[in-house]
Parts: structure tokens; sequence; C-alpha cells
């Protein structure tokens, strides 16, 4: 046992720890190793650790005269594709599959000294908002082991809720790094479309996907966005984000102006979750700020359009998953029998249902009165923001209209677990970023709070983040962590 | 245009699908060789193999050398074009979609001129940029084909090899006038240098949509497909047998199906690949990996300004000079041997001279030795030095021949040289000829009574006895005028 407690350090401290020689990274990663032997067994937000490969990254960063971030551990989400360790999108469909390229995401973290602790958990393919659809099992949240974390990067939050590493990357569709963050205590970034590379990222929606941090600050989020957030040659829709990610300090809003689309919040919102975010207006007009009232007419659209256009693009991106050349193959008598048998059995329903709406949305015939109408509506919403950010630098919103639910309580009602992202999903169809931080407690579950800025407007939501959360005084580590260990 | 292929009152409607595989350094939408005939799965990566996660990044130099095409086969550029997923699932296409454009092509509508006394247009449709499929070998099939196989396997290699596809409106009126549409358009192309639309490796692959219609009627008949016919010969023949099929069909009173066929060349019968029925609904959409592609008007303009001449222009330019059509075809569509022809016009001053060396022994050796002009050891600087002995007088056409012959043989040789060392200097002055004309006259006195006597065509023998005297070199010319005035005297 290394004697460093993990739980609740946040990675700017880690590193703060290694520069000052008071541990080694070795012994860090050791601390994150014997943590998650500890509650990842209650939690299960791992789907794969390898405790020597982690630790020999660790003492070849302890050999280096490493700066910045160099020894600071991180874990992954099993949808980044890692060289030489199994990547599954928590399907069995690419069971035992290893891919031969580092995402260019893990590609950044290694040339930042950052040394992995493991894959984490996710709903197959990033299709769900729970972890429950992950092949691999449900993943539990740290806050309440009954309730899900979130998803569909939930076992990139539960890792670090339930200090099993500092920090994680997730991705985020349609609300699956924001939602989890928000259901398990931590901050989220959403970045802005094209500013963070998608190589190596097993695509689900490529027009609506990006990568972005999970942190237990503020500080943290930027810290890990600067790493990431780059140029590439291997995406051709990125071109890295327009000026220098900034590590902000708390400050006081004056001159800001929040918009709140207040006709959103009318309808299936939980009165916990809905003081929460009345509370952090306050916060803000105590902060100097001014809150006004904006209109996003066509976001309550932004479910439905999604619902196309997600599919659609999935559908094809999927298509790739036919048994020939790797992952799960079962055997049939001719290739059109393979096809369908290995899909059948490699993909999970959630996933086989999205296929078949998105292969009927782009079938002749409905081509037009589906995916058509659905790039119709986008086109609408994006201009929603666009005329709001004329009289607003930002927009507030509650993250999800939900505290966690339990697990298997939506399992079987499809629109239900759709609808937990109804203010997250409007985001990604406009490409715009969007930041997720605590927002105090609902009957012991974290609540959150969403603040949308147009795109590029990352430093000024990660400045704005950073006031609230020194005025929110969140207690990072749920209760059940604090003796977990 | 040729005769039109018109039989019992119906006419042919042809309109062609023509791929080319675009010969840039690395492939459409990854950085791998884009080589033929390489070691099987050799030139394969993330990309091109479709492993998770893995992006397509468009070959800027593919789009430029399509632009390219498009603007020499006389296409609209439009401002803004897209790629889009065409979808279907076979092992040829490891995403199980194309990369391919949909409704926004690169190249947009055009008009393509075929010169000649029988000359003709046909409307372009468009012409789209997208990625090659691989190559699927069907084990134990005859010649790798399916039928009979009993499994296959795919070389990767092939796949993403940048392709555009081409596709005329239904102008063409018989298989004649589409292979020569055909082979125009392969000219222009191998012209520009983006590609060397090699029918044998199949960088260059023609379908054709098939149709027959009552003559004068303006609507379309039902249309069969004709999948890649691998050479000029197998579209004429293939084009023809259809259309006698359709015929034979309409005749007998029965329909014509929409459906895919094959040709085969050997028995010369069609076989259906697919029919409408079991059409593939390819689910296009805009691809989201990429972004759209945009031409300014300036790059456009530079790149035009910047292409080569281009075989129809050629064609016209050297019918204009005065070459006979089938000529200026040959030079035309030869753009090796019409730069061959240039050069060689240049030093000589004489475009027909030249041509006709060009066309005559130049070819003839080219052929035999199965060299490009380029490579030929005779050079326009040799070749001209050869022609300007002839056009001087100091040879005659026969030992030009000669000489040529030595040229190719010896590449430090020159035509001058070759004159001396073998004493090929045409005898011409009076005093020479007229001493081997004294002594023929001499030795053929009954001849010389018979064309006194008014049977002039014995000149033709005089004349070869004297030549046949002189080694070949005589002035033939001279020849005939000193022997005519001398019977005459």
């Amino acid at each position: 046992m290394s004697g460093i407690d993990v739980i609740g350090l946040t990675a700017e401290r880690a590193m703060g720890m290694l520069r000052a020689g008071e541990c080694t990274s070795e012994e860090l990663t050791q601390a994150y190793l014997d943590r998650i032997a500890a509650v990842d067994g209650d939690v299960h937000a791992y789907l794969h650790v390898d405790a020597e490969r982690s630790l020999a990254a660790a003492r070849a960063q302890d050999a280096v005269a490493g700066d910045a971030l160099s020894g600071v551990p991180i874990a992954y989400k099993d949808l980044l594709s890692t060289k030489d360790v199994p990547t599954t999108a928590g399907s069995r469909i690419l069971e035992g599959f290893v891919p031969i390229d580092d995402a260019d995401v893990v590609a950044r973290g290694n040339e930042a000294g950052l040394v992995s602790l493991g894959k984490t958990n996710l709903d197959e393919f990033a299709m769900g908002s729970s972890t429950e659809h992950s092949a691999y099992g449900p993943t539990r949240n740290p806050w309440d082991l009954t309730r899900v974390p979130g998803g569909s990067s939930g076992g990139s939050a539960a890792v670090v809720a339930a200090g099993c590493a500092p920090w994680s990357l997730g991705t985020d569709t349609g609300g699956s790094i924001r939602q989890p963050a928000a259901f398990c205590g931590l901050v989220g970034l959403m970045p802005t479309y094209g500013t963070v590379s998608r190589f190596g990222v097993i695509a689900f929606a490529s027009s609506l996907e990006q990568v972005g941090p999970m942190a237990l600050t503020v500080r943290d989020a930027a810290l890990l966005h600067q790493v990431i957030a780059r140029d590439t040659d291997r995406d051709a829709t990125c071109t890295g984000p327009r000026e220098p990610i900034v590590v902000p300090d708390a400050g006081r809003l004056d001159g800001i102006t929040f918009g709140v689309p207040r006709a959103e919040l009318e309808e299936g919102v939980e009165p916990g979750i809905r003081a929460r975010f009345d509370e952090s207006l306050a916060i803000a007009t105590a902060l100097g700020a001014t809150i006004v009232d904006v209109e996003l007419p066509y976001s309550r659209h932004g479910l439905a359009a999604y619902y196309v256009i997600a599919p659609a693009e999935a559908s094809a991106n999927l298509s790739r998953f036919d048994g020939v050349r790797y992952g799960l193959r079962v055997d049939a008598p001719d290739v059109r029998s393979m096809y369908e048998a290995t899909r059948d059995a490699g993909f999970g329903p959630e996933v086989k249902r999205r296929i078949m709406i998105g292969t009927y949305a782009l079938s002749a015939g409905y081509h037009d009165a589906y995916y058509v109408q659905a790039q119709r509506v986008r086109t609408l919403i994006r201009q929603d923001f666009d005329t709001a950010f004329q009289g607003v630098d930002a927009i507030l919103l509650p993250t999800a209209p939900t505290t966690a639910f339990p697990i298997g309580a939506r399992l079987d009602d499809p629109l239900a677990m759709y609808a937990n992202d109804i203010f997250t999903l409007p985001v990604n169809l406009a490409g715009i970023p969007a930041l997720s931080l605590p927002n105090g407690l609902s009957d012991g579950l974290p609540s959150s709070l969403q603040i949308i800025g147009p795109a590029h407007s990352e430093n000024l939501l990660l400045r704005l983040g950073a006031a609230f959360e020194a005025e929110h005084a969140f207690d990072v580590v749920p209760p059940s962590m604090r003796s977990g260990a | 245009m040729s005769a039109p292929w018109q039989r019992d009152g119906y006419e042919a409607v042809i309109g062609l699908e023509i791929h080319v595989q675009l010969n840039t350094a690395s492939k459409m939408f990854c950085s791998c060789p884009n080589n033929f005939g390489d070691e099987p799965n050799t030139n394969v990566c993330m990309v091109c193999l479709a492993h998770p996660g893995a992006l397509p990044v468009a070959n800027a130099e593919a789009v430029r050398q399509s632009v390219r095409v498009g603007l020499a086969l006389g296409c609209q550029i439009p401002d803004v074009s897209e790629f889009s997923r065409k979808q279907y699932f076979y092992p040829d296409s490891p995403k199980a979609y194309q990369i391919s454009q949909y409704d926004q092509p690169l190249c947009g509508e055009g008009i393509f001129r075929v010169p000649g006394a029988d000359g003709f247009t046909v409307r372009l449709t468009r012409a789209h940029l997208e990625e090659d499929a691989a190559k699927m070998i069907h084990a134990g099939g005859e010649g790798g084909r399916i039928s009979g196989s009993a499994g296959s396997v795919v070389d990767f290699n092939r796949v993403g090899t940048p392709l555009l596809e081409i596709v005329t409106e239904p102008d063409i009126r018989s298989p004649e006038d589409a292979r020569r549409f055909l082979t125009l358009l392969r000219a222009t192309v191998i012209a520009i240098g983006a590609s060397e639309c090699d029918m044998e490796k199949g960088s260059l692959r023609a379908d054709a949509n098939v149709s027959i219609r009552p003559i004068g009627s303006t609507e379309y008949g039902t249309k069969t497909e004709l999948k890649n016919m691998n050479s000029f010969r197998f579209l004429e023949r293939g084009v023809e047998a259809e259309l006698e099929r359709q015929l034979g069909l309409v005749q007998a009173g029965e329909r014509i199906d929409q459906e895919t066929l094959h040709f085969d060349p050997t028995t010369g019968t069609l076989s259906s690949l697919r029919s409408k029925e079991q059409a593939h609904d390819y689910r296009y959409f805009p691809e989201p990996d990429l972004l759209p592609v945009t031409q300014d008007q300036e790059s456009l303009a530079a790149l035009a300004g910047h292409l080569p001449e281009l075989p129809v222009a050629r064609f016209d330019r050297l019918s204009e000079a005065g070459l006979v059509e089938a000529t200026a075809l040959v030079l035309a569509t030869d753009t090796g041997l019409a730069a061959y022809l240039d050069d060689l016009a240049l030093r000589t001053g004489d475009l027909k001279i030249a041509a006709n060396w060009v066309m005559g022994e130049l070819q003839a050796h080219l052929n035999a030795d199965a060299l490009s002009a380029v490579q030929s050891p005779v050079t326009p600087e040799r070749l001209a030095a050869l022609i300007a002995l002839v056009v001087d007088g100091t040879i005659n056409q026969t030992a030009a021949k000669e000489v040529f012959a030595a040229l190719v043989a010896d590449p430090a040789a020159t035509a001058a040289g070759v004159v001396q060392d073998r004493n090929l200097a045409q005898v011409g002055g009076d005093d020479a000829l007229g001493e081997i004309i004294d002594a023929v006259l001499a030795a053929h006195p009954d001849e010389v009574e018979a064309f006194r006597g008014g049977r002039e065509q014995v000149i033709g023998f005089l004349v070869g006895q004297c030549m046949k005297q002189s080694g070949g070199r005589a002035d033939a010319k001279a020849l005939q005028g000193l022997l005519r005035a001398r019977l005459s005297s």
C-alpha cells in the first residue's frame, strides 16, 4: 500500500505532488490500482485494467525529468482506441479486439506523459444514458450503488467519483459526457465540434460527437482539455481550438449576461433539480451577472431530430462490423448468413434498435420525410442558438432533468431513457460547447448546472464555471466512498 | 456520326458509365501507396481496412486531377461538391459503404465532341470522385469468377484507389460510335496525365446502358446495363450483341427486362447478373467525416489555363493543316506520337512531310520494337537531319529508308554519316546519269525500238534498269527527264 489518499485527489494536486517530489508516478499509479482493487468490484467502472502495463508506463515517466502533467494517471472510455490494449466499445462484437494504433486523443495523452489506468465501461457503442447497455454489465453510481452513473460515459464518470482515477476522457454524442458528469457530481466539458480529433474514436454518430474531459474541478477539466484540443491531419473535420485553452481562476461575473430558456423548464424537471437551478441563478446575480429570458423554440424538437440523425449515421458507421476482418465472427454457410449471424450475436438490443431506426430513416421513400426533415430541424436549432447568443454570453440549463435513476428503472422504456438527454441533445445538434458542473445535491444525489456557449467559447465557459464552482463549495466525494477504501 | 445502328425500324440508344482510376501517389482517403500489382494486402492501413475509429481524409491531388479531367471534358465545375456514403454489404467494401458522391458531384454537365466529317457530340451528365472497391478473387472459379467457386479471397490493395466515374447521357447511336467516343475520351484523360487508362489492368472500365426504340421516337425504351467491358473491341461487340438480343425480344413480342448483364467475349453471349427487383437501395447520405469540397473561380481558371493541348483540339489543328482524317485521328489520340510529330515538324518546317515519316517509318519501327515515341533511338533531331537530306535532294526515298534503318540500328550514327559511309548520295548530275543511260540504252535496243514505236510504257522498264545500274541512288525525277529527252532525240 502506498499511503497516498487518492479519494478526492485532483489531477492538479497530483501534478503538484509529482513535481514537488512528494511521490513518484509509480507510487501514485499504485495507489489508484489499490483503490480500483478495493472498490471497482462494486462499481464495475473499468472494463480493462492492466496493472503491470500501467506501472511500467508510470516508471517510464519517473525515469525522465518530467514536467507539467507527466506521470499523472488517467482513465479512457473504452470507445477510444488504444494501441495494443483491448478496445471493445462495450460490445460483444469487438470482444478481444486490439487496435493497431492509438486514438489521437490517447496519443496526445501519451505525449503529455499521462499514465493510463485502464479502459472504462460505457453503453454499447455509446448508445445509451445509463451504461446499462454495456455488453459487459452495468456500472453503478458511486453516490448510490443502486443507481446508474448515467451514460454513455458512465464508467469514465464513476471511476473519477469513486477515486479510481483523478480524471478521465469521455465522448459526448448527445450528452454522454455531461449527463454522467451530472449524475456523478463531476465537471464535464463537451467541446465545440471540430476542435478535438475523432481519429480512433469508435464512431457512433460522426457529425455529433466529440471527446472531452471529465474531472473533479473546472481547472482539471481545463488542464485535460489543453492536452486533447489540438489540430490533426487524421480527422478532416478537426481544426483544433481557435485560441489556447486557459486554466481559469475563480472570479466575479460582472458584465456577463446569462440567458435562461424558461419555457424549456416547465415540464419534466424534478423539483429538486429546479430548486438547485434557481439557486444557481441567484448565485450568478450575486456575482454581478445579469439574467434574461431567451427562447429556443425549436430545441423541443431536438430529441426527435437527434433520434433520426444519430441512428442514421450509426447505421452506416456500424456496418463495418461484419465479421470479415476483425472482431466476432459467427460461421455460416455463405457470406450473407455469416453477416447476419455475426451481427445478431454481436450487437445488443439497443444497438440493433438504432441500426434499424437509422436504416429505415435513410431508405428510399422515407429518406426525405425523416433524414432530410431532421437535418432541416437541426439547422433551425442551430439558428435558435445563434439568435440567442446575439443577446447573451451563455445559456444556463440543468444538465439533466433528473438525478441518477435506479438501475433498471428505464431499461424497458427507451423513450423515457432518451428523454433524460432533452437538455443536452440540442447542444450536439448545434455543434457548440457546453460545460456541466456540480450544482449541489437533491435528495443526496448530485444536481448539475449546464453552461452553454457559442462555438469556440470554451475559455469563457471554463471561466464562468470556475466562478460558480467557488461559490458552491461542492464536496466532490460521495459519502459512501469516504469510508469505502 | 458513323452510320447509326438501325434495324427493322428500331434505333440504338446508348449511354456509357466510365470508371477511371487516377494515378495519384497515394489512395483516395489514406496515405497508402496507390500501386497496381504489388503483393496482395501490403498497401493497407487502419483506414482502408475500415478498422474501428479510422477516418477518411480526402486526397487533394485526386480532387485536383478530377477537376482537370472535368475541365478537359468540357464539364461545368460547381462551386461546392460533397462526398456521400453509398451503402452495401459485400466483402469488397470494408466499411460496407463506399465514399462516393451523390447529388453534388465534383464535375457537372458537359458536352464532348467527337470530331471529324462524321463527328458527333455526347452530353456528359457528370463526373464524380469515389473510392474503388477491393479486389475479390473467387478461388476455384474459372478465371477467378464467382461461378463454380468454392470460396473467395480479398486483396485490399485496390480498395481506396481514387476512381473518377464519368457518366454520359444516352446520346450514342451505334456500337462503333461508343468505341470512337471512348477512344477519344481515354486519349483526353491520358493527355492530361490523370490516368494510364489501361483497360487490361482495370484502370479504365466501361459499363454501357443499352436500349432500342422505334426510329423517330423521343421516348426511351427499357435499358439494360452491360458491366465492365475490358476492351474497346468487347465494348463494341457486347453492345452489338445486346442490341440484337433486344431487337429479337421486341420482334418476338416479348418484354425487355431492366437488368444488369455480363458479356462473355469468348462465347459472345450475355448473362444476367441481377434484375431490377434485386436492385440495391444504397441509402445515400452526406459523408459526415469529410467537409464539402469548394472551388474558387481563380483556381479553376488557372487549372484550365494549364491544361495541355487536348486530343480534340489537336485533331482540329492537324486536320486544318491538311492531314487526312485518319492520320489526324491517330496522331490526336496518341500524345507521345503527337509530341514527336510537333517536335519533328518544328525542325523540318513541314508538318505534312513530318507526318508522313511519323505515320510511316517511325510507327513501323515503334511497333516492331515495341517502343513508345519518346523511347525511340531515332530522336526528332536525328530524323529531321535525315529528312533534310531528302528535301535538299542529297538522297532519294529508297536511300532514306536505308538510312533510317541504320539510325535505328546504331544510336550513334548520323544521317549524313550513313550517307557518306554507304555512298548513298543520289546520282543526280547530267553527266553521271548520262553515262548510265547510255549504257542501259545500248544494252536494250529492243526496248528503245519499242518506245520509239509508240509503246511509251516501256520507259518504266528502262528507268528501273537505270536505277539498278546506279545502285538505287539515281535521282528518279531527273533520270526520267533525261531518259525521255534522249529517247525523243
